[in-house]
């Protein structure tokens, strides 16, 4: 048994008055106060979570670019400098290592934000794939029409495990731009505040060090991703939260985090994602750029793979449902006369929408239009319409 | 402010206060914050037969699901619709408004719980 972790926050967690929980091996606050106010004032106004738990990589190099389109599911060479772009991180067999968040630095430097509990599997692979990408010849030209002369030498990329230097604090919800452009301290900011897009990031600096300002998250809500110094995340965060309090911004735990990226059709790893599922199966084919010339998991997912568990022919749904009781992660999704289809993967009594909504897999042939789904509630039936995801989508 | 010294309590985090031969029973505050933002409360129907220990209904809150179990035997003679109504009443007043059901019961119905000392040592341990 290893000794629980706690982040830089933790004492700002304790007074705040946080109930923890496990997660990933990590003490995190699940609640402050109650899980309904935190997420219904995501919804409506802010609030700032710790997500300091969470795995950081520099992947640098230069041929840092053509390594990731090797590497990761995604084509992230393509992809500008001052952008993020959610990608997948495939085992050989087509599985899910984990899913991760790419933020290009430089021409020949990213940034990878993945799970916590999946910190080790990723670098792993990650630094693994340095090895088997160089021993990958011939090397195609680069864009410029140079070669790439230094193919197989370990000079080419280098991947770097930083989680433990910095911190990440996120601040979501309709008034987080407002609140984050008020933060004292932040200064040297790459981008204008007015200018600073979804799914893009800007430098910065806080107490004279590097931050990160990434406008991204997991709520479903606008909001900013704030990579800082370790040392420096309890005073970033108590200026955050003076810069919130007339904003409404509250700490939030992750009871609240749950319930509002399910809302928002987000998948968790261990819950809709895992080495048993191919992108496809949880609806992230779009994720999988498959005529790149070669990237890890191809010759699997073009061969019909379905995960090292052979749970072949799966597939997310969405489900809603009327009333009160919500379906939970591990209960069954039936049809009328009891024949079990599929599995609840996330459930819950939607706070921002008042009835329950879930993920689930369930057969193909249970997924078509017409057929009458039910969630097994604990041995009650209870009528589910498959609805498309996300069940919440934030007004623009 | 119920006393809460008058209520007896079993280990699964429900209170009970008697009357003459009726219980009234709810749950802790322990066990509410326990659960989080309680959105959902089934109980039984009037005339349901409980011994002590059987689940009598559930609790649910954003996170996770609980089974209320009967720290009496007897019967059920009334049920609380507004707690049914608005399940946040658990939350916010466990001890008062928030109770649940009350349970005709025979003699020596409170033996075996706990009082409030015992209880709260229990919460602790």
């Amino acid at each position: 048994m290893t000794e629980p972790r706690y982040t830089p926050l933790r004492d700002r967690h304790e007074a705040l008055g946080a109930s923890f929980t496990d997660f990933g091996g990590w003490q995190m606050p699940v609640r402050y106060t109650s899980d309904l106010a935190e997420h219904h004032a995501v919804r409506e106004a802010a609030g700032i979570f710790d997500i300091s738990h969470m795995a950081e990589f520099i992947v640098d190099g230069a041929r840092a670019a053509e390594y990731l389109d090797y590497a990761l599911a995604g084509r992230l060479s393509v992809m500008a400098v001052g952008k993020a772009k959610y990608s997948l991180l495939l085992a050989e067999d087509g599985g899910i290592i984990d899913d991760v968040i790419v933020y290009r630095m430089g021409e020949q430097r990213f940034l990878i934000i993945s799970n916590a509990g999946n910190r080790d599997a990723v670098r792993e692979a990650l630094t693994a794939r340095t090895g088997s990408f160089a021993a990958g010849a011939p090397v195609p030209p680069s864009a410029d029409g140079s070669f790439g002369f230094i193919a197989g030498s370990s000079g080419d990329v280098a991947v770097d495990d930083v989680s433990d230097d910095y911190a990440l604090i996120a601040v979501q919800g309709p008034k987080a731009a407002e609140i984050v452009a008020a933060i004292d301290g932040i200064d040297e900011v790459s981008v204008p505040w007015d200018e600073q897009k979804y799914y893009a990031w800007a430098s910065a600096r806080y107490r004279g060090k590097p931050l990160l300002l990434a406008r991204t998250g997991y709520t479903g809500e606008d909001g900013f991703e704030l990579l800082v110094d370790a040392a420096d995340a309890a005073e970033l965060w108590d200026a955050a939260l003076a810069a919130g309090a007339d904003h409404g911004l509250v700490p939030a735990g992750l009871a609240a985090r749950d319930t509002l990226r399910l809302e928002a059709g987000m998948p968790l790893y261990g819950n809709e994602l895992s080495l048993d599922t191919v992108p496809a199966q949880a609806g992230l084919g779009r994720v999988v750029v498959a005529d790149k010339e070669r990237f890890v998991g191809k010759d699997a997912l073009a061969g019909g793979s379905t995960g090292a568990g052979a749970q072949a022919g799966r597939t997310l749904i969405g489900l809603t449902a009327e009333g009160r009781r919500a379906g939970r992660a591990g209960y069954a999704v039936v049809l009328e006369d009891g024949t079990v289809v599929g599995e609840i993967t996330s459930g819950a009594l939607s706070p921002t929408l008042g009835h329950p909504i879930a993920m689930a897999y369930v057969d193909p042939s249970s997924a078509e239009e017409g057929t009458d789904l039910f969630l097994d509630v604990r041995g009650t039936k209870i009528p589910a319409t498959r609805t498309a995801l996300p069940f919440y989508r934030r007004k623009k | 402010m119920t006393d809460l010294s008058n209520l007896k309590y079993s280990e699964e985090h429900e209170w009970v206060a008697l009357e003459g031969a009726t219980a009234t029973i709810g749950i802790t505050d322990f066990a509410a914050d326990a659960l989080g933002d309680i959105v959902f409360v089934e109980l039984p129907e009037v005339g349901a037969e409980f011994t002590r220990g059987d689940v009598f209904g559930e609790a649910e809150s954003t996170k996770s699901v609980s089974e209320l179990y009967a720290p009496v035997t007897g019967t059920v003679v009334e049920i609380n619709d507004a707690v049914v109504d608005d399940p946040a009443l658990l939350n916010s007043s466990p001890f008062g408004d928030a109770w649940l059901i009350k349970v005709e019961v025979a003699d020596g119905a409170l033996d075996g719980l706990l009082d409030r000392d015992a209880y709260v040592a229990h919460t602790e341990a």
